[in-house]
């Protein structure tokens, strides 16, 4: 029980993360490790409005999802457009973008371990395991807002808009669709996405500013294993990996030491078999 | 006597004709002098340890540049083959009591055996998937070292480990010479035709396919090669440090490394030398004022990156020189004529 729990939880927040990451990758071929920093600075926006400064909680998330969103945006005018053509400066002038989040935020709030208090308190026991009401809403959240992306993707003109420049930039931006603009777009809906992450996952978590790492390594093995570009297979692919480290906790005695390196490995084995990933297109060979 | 004065001419000559007349290949030159001066002037401990811990990444950062730079094999986990060399030196020398002369050679051959063993699977990737899929490999490994304290020390990791040598100018010179000379082999071998064929996998895998060249045999001697100085990379700090420890591992070396490169420049060799020999000792420097560190860092990284996406190196080299047209020699960027075919420069 615990580990479904767990895995639900895990999954969910590494499926929000991944589905912007791999939007961003699919549309404009930005490789974003700064993606769990936007994450992060959400997290922490939601601290500062609702703790430091006693704003009501809901409006607190609404103003930080709004506030990352922002910031993405105005970072990729100003740092990532710039040096889009060169693959290696995009790659780490995004690093070096997640270590200044990080630093800013050591600076502001120090390395201490900083919480949000839960939407709903309480708990409900099922199966003789503690299920918190936070857990529940966090999972439906998720529910809901992937929901609401894959009708975006699949239903509207933007959405057909975006897919169709993932699939082949050149030929989209010949057919009239202002790449740089879509570009810009998808980017504020990937930074949207991690930022409501950080939202409804932040008060299930310790908050501190080495948080950005280890979901991004386990992001990217999730995009990974699921295909590049490919929604569903983020989707799928998250919760693969969500209850693999879940199950690795509780049954490995050493199990917390591990549960990377076995995630990390269970996406290495079905590369092997399948270089694409999951549900990933073989991409052609650009020349 | 007359055939000393012959080779100290022709020395010179060389120096004159093929070196001063490039200003990159005299700040080259200057450059290497000044290092090996460097004791002469100054023997505080705390520069020399700078300088020694900044040959070492040097070392790093080159042999990143020699398999990501060259065959485009994008690797964000360069910290398995450093961490890999650290360690095997390190157990080597604790367990089974090598000399560092003995561990350090070892580990790098451990080193190229990781490289083995996660580039004969990774070679079917390609791009961003190699990128992300090496990204994996040194955490795994960095859970099998939590998980077997006994044998790698779990988070402490191995310490104790014999030093190289005890004074402060002989570890000095070792280390800068040897940076030196392993830095100069890698270079000679992009400079060979096997760095012919290493760009020529980067800029078009397929054509060099279609010229009839196992394109998979050179991208693993790319991987065995970067490893191997990675590796021996990694023993030096180990026996520098005199530990190995799973800082040797992190996420954070590995983009140490690729910051570093792409700073500098990729596909260059020195342009990653270059860049860690200012980016090591200007996060030293600005430990003055320790809470601003890795913030002044980034900066200095983004800022740099958006005026010279190309790398500075590349960037102040572009600057300073021009190609000829007819000779593809090149030439200071003053001349109006090429040094050697004489054709006009635009």
């Amino acid at each position: 029980m615990n580990i479904l729990i767990t895995g639900l939880i895990l999954g969910s927040m590494l499926a929000l993360l991944a589905i912007g990451f791999s939007l961003i990758f699919g549309v404009a071929r930005i490789v974003n490790i700064a993606h769990t920093a936007f994450y992060m600075t959400a997290a922490y926006c939601i601290y500062y409005l609702s703790i430091r400064l006693g704003m009501n909680q809901v409006l607190a998330m609404f103003i930080a999802v709004v506030f990352v969103t922002l910031l993405g945006l105005v970072a990729y005018k100003f740092l990532i457009e710039p040096i889009r053509e060169h693959e290696g400066a995009v790659l780490i002038g995004t690093i070096a973008l997640a270590m200044i989040f990080q630093e800013v935020i050591f600076l502001i709030f120090t390395g201490d371990n900083l919480s949000i208090p839960a939407l709903l308190d309480g708990f409900f026991v099922l199966g003789g395991v503690k299920i918190l009401y936070q857990q529940l809403l966090a999972f439906g959240v998720v529910l809901v807002i992937l929901a609401i992306v894959w009708g975006l993707l699949l239903k509207t003109r933007l959405g057909l808009a975006i897919r169709s420049t993932a699939e082949d930039r050149e030929v989209a931006n010949l057919m009239g669709m202002n790449e740089s603009r879509l570009a810009m777009i998808t980017l504020g809906i990937s930074v949207a996405l991690a930022g409501v992450t950080g939202a409804v996952i932040g008060p299930l978590y310790v908050l501190h500013p080495h948080m950005w790492m280890e979901p991004l390594i386990l992001m990217m093995a999730v995009v990974v294993l699921g295909g590049l570009g490919s929604i569903k297979g983020s989707f799928i692919g998250a919760y693969i990996l969500g209850f693999t480290e879940a199950i690795v906790i509780f049954l490995l005695p050493t199990g917390g030491f591990l549960k990377g390196s076995i995630a990390l490995s269970i996406m290495i084995v079905v590369l092997l078999i399948r270089p694409e990933g999951l549900f990933g297109i073989a991409f052609e060979e650009e020349r | 006597m007359g055939l000393i004065g012959y080779y100290i001419r022709k020395f010179f000559k060389l120096i004159r004709g093929e070196v001063l007349v490039l200003p990159s290949r005299t700040i080259v030159g200057l450059f290497i002098l000044l290092l090996l001066v460097l004791p002469l002037i100054t023997k505080d401990p705390y520069i020399i340890r700078i300088v020694i811990l900044t040959s070492i990444f040097a070392i790093l950062a080159a042999s990143w540049d020699l398999l990501s730079g060259f065959t485009g094999q994008m690797n964000f986990g360069h910290a398995l083959f450093f961490g890999v060399g650290a360690y095997s030196a390190a157990i080597l020398n604790i367990k089974a009591q090598i000399p560092p002369w003995g561990s350090i050679p070892l580990g790098a051959i451990v080193a190229v055996l990781a490289g083995l063993i996660i580039g004969i699977p990774c070679l079917r990737l390609k791009h961003t998937y190699l990128a992300l899929t090496t990204l994996a490999f040194p955490i795994i490994l960095l859970g099998i070292v939590f998980a077997l304290p006994e044998f790698t020390g779990g988070e402490l990791g191995i310490s104790g480990v014999q030093k190289i040598t005890n004074s402060l100018v002989g570890g000095y010179y070792f280390h800068v010479i040897l940076m030196l000379v392993l830095c100069f082999i890698m270079w000679k071998i992009t400079d060979s035709n096997t760095g012919i064929i290493f760009h020529a996998i980067r800029e078009d895998e397929l054509a060099v396919k279609a010229a009839g060249i196992n394109t998979t045999r050179y991208k693993l001697l790319a991987f065995s090669l970067s490893g191997f100085f990675a590796g021996i990379a990694g023993g030096l700090y180990a026996h520098y440090m005199r530990i190995a420890g799973p800082s040797t591992l992190e996420v954070s070396m590995s983009f140490n490394v690729v910051i570093w490169a792409i700073f500098g420049g990729v596909a260059t060799i020195y342009g990653p030398i270059a860049a860690v020999f200012i980016l090591f000792p200007l996060l030293e420097f600005v430990r003055l004022w320790p809470e601003y560190r890795v913030l002044i860092f980034a900066f200095v990284v983004m800022l740099i990156l958006l005026y010279m996406p190309e790398g500075l190196i590349t960037w102040v080299r572009d600057k300073m020189e021009k190609e000829c047209p007819r000779c593809k020699i090149r030439n200071v960027a003053t001349r109006k004529t090429c040094r050697v075919c004489t054709a006009q420069l635009d």
